[in-house]
C-alpha cells in the first residue's frame, strides 16, 4: 500500500492507495499515524478512495489509530470510503464510531 | 465439471496474496461475479491469516494447506494449519459493545458474514481445518449476500 501525505487547512491528510491488509498495509498505516503523532500532529484525515481491500487487521489498525489519536486529544476522521470498505465497517458497526465524510471539503470543515 | 486445487504454503503473510490469487482464478468464470469473488477472497484471506498467525504462531517452518473444490455452482475451501486448535464458541462477539473498539477479533465474524457456511474441525494430532462454503452460481443463494454487500 502506498501512502501520500499532504496538508490542507491545518489538517494532515493521509491518502491510502492499495490494500490495508495483514503484514504490510496495516503496518504502513500504523507507522504513518505514529509518525504524525511523533511530530505533534493530531488533526488527521484518512482518505480511503483508492483502497481496494481492507481485512480485519486493516480494520483493527483503523480502530487503533482512532483510539490512539483520540486519547492524545486529537481527531482522526475518514473520507471517501469505497463501497466495499464502507460495507466492512458497517457490518461490524464501526461506521458509527468513526466520523465519516463523503467529500474532503466537508471533512476539513468539521475539524 | 468439478475443479480442484491444492496449495501448500509456509506461514508467511505474503503467501496470503498467492492463495487468494489462485482461488480467485479457480472461481473466475464459474458463475462468480466480481463482487462475489471479492468477498470470497476476503474470507480466504482471513482464514489463511488466522492459520498463519493463531494456528502456526508465525512459525515459517509450519505449513498451511489449502484445498479448493468448485463443483455444481458451489465453492468449498478448506484451510488447514499445524496449530493446537481453539474453541470456536469462546471467540468474542465483535458486535458486543465491550468488544467493538478492540483492535482484533473480527476475522471469524467476517468469514461467517461473507460465506454461506463456515465450520471447524480439529485433527487428532492437532491442527485446525476451517471449511468455507459458498454458492457462486448466478441464481444461487450467493445472491443474497451480494445484494446486502454491494
Amino acid at each position: 500500500m502506498k501512502i501520500e501525505r499532504r496538508e490542507r487547512n491545518g489538517v494532515t491528510i493521509l491518502e491510502l492507495d492499495g490494500k490495508i491488509t495483514i503484514g504490510k498495509g496495516d503496518v504502513a498505516l500504523r507507522e504513518a499515524v505514529q509518525q504524525l503523532l511523533a511530530e505533534g500532529i493530531t488533526k488527521i484525515l484518512i482518505h480511503l478512495e483508492k483502497v481496494t481491500t481492507i481485512d480485519s487487521s486493516g480494520v483493527g489498525e483503523l480502530v487503533s489509530a482512532f483510539t490512539t489519536v483520540t486519547n492524545r486529544g486529537g481527531k482522526l476522521k475518514l473520507v471517501n470510503l469505497p463501497p466495499k470498505v464502507n460495507d466492512i465497517l458497517q457490518i461490524t458497526q464501526l461506521i458509527t464510531v468513526f466520523e465519516v465524510y463523503d467529500t474532503e471539503e466537508e471533512a476539513l470543515a468539521s475539524f | 465439471m468439478e475443479r480442484q486445487l491444492n496449495l501448500t504454503v509456509s506461514s508467511r503473510f505474503e503467501n496470503i496474496e498467492l492463495v487468494q490469487a489462485a482461488i480467485d482464478e479457480a472461481v473466475a468464470g464459474r458463475g462468480a461475479d466480481d463482487d462475489v469473488r471479492h468477498w470470497i477472497g476476503l474470507a480466504v484471506r482471513e482464514a489463511v491469516a488466522n492459520a498463519i498467525k493463531h494456528g502456526n504462531r508465525l512459525d515459517p517452518a509450519k505449513r498451511v494447506e489449502v484445498a479448493v473444490e468448485v463443483d455444481d455452482g458451489t465453492v468449498v475451501i478448506r484451510v488447514t494449519d499445524e496449530g493446537e486448535g481453539f474453541e470456536p464458541e469462546e471467540v468474542r462477539d465483535p458486535l458486543a459493545p465491550e468488544n467493538r473498539m478492540r483492535t482484533n477479533g473480527r476475522g471469524i465474524f467476517y468469514m461467517r458474514r461473507f460465506m454461506d457456511e463456515v465450520s471447524y474441525d480439529f485433527g487428532p494430532g492437532g491442527g485446525t481445518i476451517v471449511t468455507l462454503r459458498k454458492r457462486i452460481s448466478a441464481d444461487g443463494d450467493g445472491q443474497d449476500q451480494q445484494e446486502e454487500l454491494s
